[in-house]
């Protein structure tokens, strides 16, 4: 395994290059105007695991942003994806 | 280094992702059948899907000397009609005959609904019914967590199946440890946009053991690497794990699994430990 330092060597600029474009990402869309999204709020809801201390971080990210409901419907409305769910669904734990 | 392509549908690729593949060390490239990027009008185009998958593409690959594998079924994204999913799923036994299929796949849900389920579930009847492997599609982004969820229930329902002959692919950190602790195989898809991140993966490998795991490309139509698998093996070496750790998650797991298949493991060569 590498140490730290090596890793941070390897992978800081591109790390630093995503955190960057998320933040120019919500300065954009802040710039726009139109209604309300879940997609966006969802994203702002999972921001701060980033900050938690402890790992799990990712999954707890793409737990924030799955569909957490139990029902099921019997065809679908549609059939791609959002990103986040994009109805008020009732969430599990 | 050697790598086999687990998850790549050749039948959307260029002959030049061909001799990339052979140039970075690729054996063999194995194709579930999936949706086409758009809705088959009729049981026909399904039948004449595969035919492709089992007769055409087999030897087109063979002109970039890799062997070519494929899955049968039909996917989750055009199997919420179960009159029709029914209508594809009869064509399937007589295809079963041809020397590269390797099970049934990817079958799995696409927006969680009923009837996809139910069809799912009666894929996993034809599997047991042939004693073939599964591969199983997982829905993307924010369906994956639940779709995953409903599967392993549904899964859970067929006491018969062994579950080291099961895949489920295109996992994330979110659904790994529930696969792997059930007992399946798990498949990271790394992808540009979407899924994985080779070094998400890699992180995955690190956290959760290389056992039981492999990594694809899930190359297809859209935007996507036919030479991820590679790739990602670079970023193992520059990660320090050694060459033998990085052959065992890109060559001798997948040949570990798709051994249990019988076309697989009288037809690839190295299984043989005599050659
Ligand atoms: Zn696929």
């Amino acid at each position: 395994m590498p140490t730290r330092k090596k890793l941070l060597d390897l992978q800081f600029i591109e790390a630093r290059h995503k955190l960057i474009e998320l933040a120019a990402f919500l300065d954009r869309i802040d710039r726009h105007s139109g209604p309300d999204d879940e997609r966006l709020q969802a994203m702002q809801a999972v921001l701060p695991i980033l900050l938690e201390k402890n790992p799990g971080r990712a999954a707890r990210i793409l737990d924030g942003l799955s569909d957490m409901s139990e029902e099921m419907l019997e065809s679908a409305p549609f059939q791609g994806a959002f990103g986040a769910p994009m109805n008020h669904t009732p969430r599990i734990s | 280094m050697k790598f086999i392509e687990p998850h790549g549908h050749m039948v959307s690729r260029t002959t030049d992702d061909y001799t990339k593949l052979a140039l970075s060390g690729c054996m063999a490239v194995c194709e579930p059948a999936f949706w086409a990027g758009f809705d088959r009008a009729t049981a026909a185009g399904f039948y004449d899907y595969f035919r492709q998958l089992t007769y055409v593409e087999p030897a087109r690959a063979l002109k970039f000397g890799l062997r070519h594998y494929c899955w049968l079924c039909i996917n989750p994204k055009e199997a919420d009609d179960p009159v029709f999913a029914r209508e594809v799923m009869s064509l399937i036994p007589e295809f079963l005959k041809a020397n590269n299929v390797l099970g049934i796949g990817e079958i799995g849900l696409n927006k969680n609904t009923r009837n996809e389920l139910l069809i799912f579930e009666e894929h996993v009847q034809l599997a047991l019914l042939h004693d073939l492997p599964i591969l199983i599609h997982t829905p993307h982004l924010e369906d994956k967590r639940k779709g995953t969820r409903l599967m392993l229930d549904a899964l859970a329902n067929f006491p018969k199946l062994a579950r080291e002959k099961v895949i489920i692919d295109h996992v994330e950190e979110h659904t790994i440890a529930s696969v792997l602790d059930q007992g399946y195989w798990a498949g990271m898809t790394l992808y540009p946009d979407s899924k994985c991140s080779p070094n998400r993966a890699i992180d995955m490998v690190e956290l959760y053991g290389k056992e039981r795991i492999w990594m694809n490309s899930a190359c297809d139509w859209g935007h996507s690497d036919p030479l991820a698998v590679p790739k990602c093996a670079l970023e193992m070496r520059k990660r320090e794990h050694s060459d033998e750790e990085i052959e065992k998650i890109i060559y001798h797991n997948p040949i570990h699994f798709l051994n249990q298949s019988p076309n697989f493991a009288r037809d690839f060569p190295t299984l043989n430990p005599s050659t």
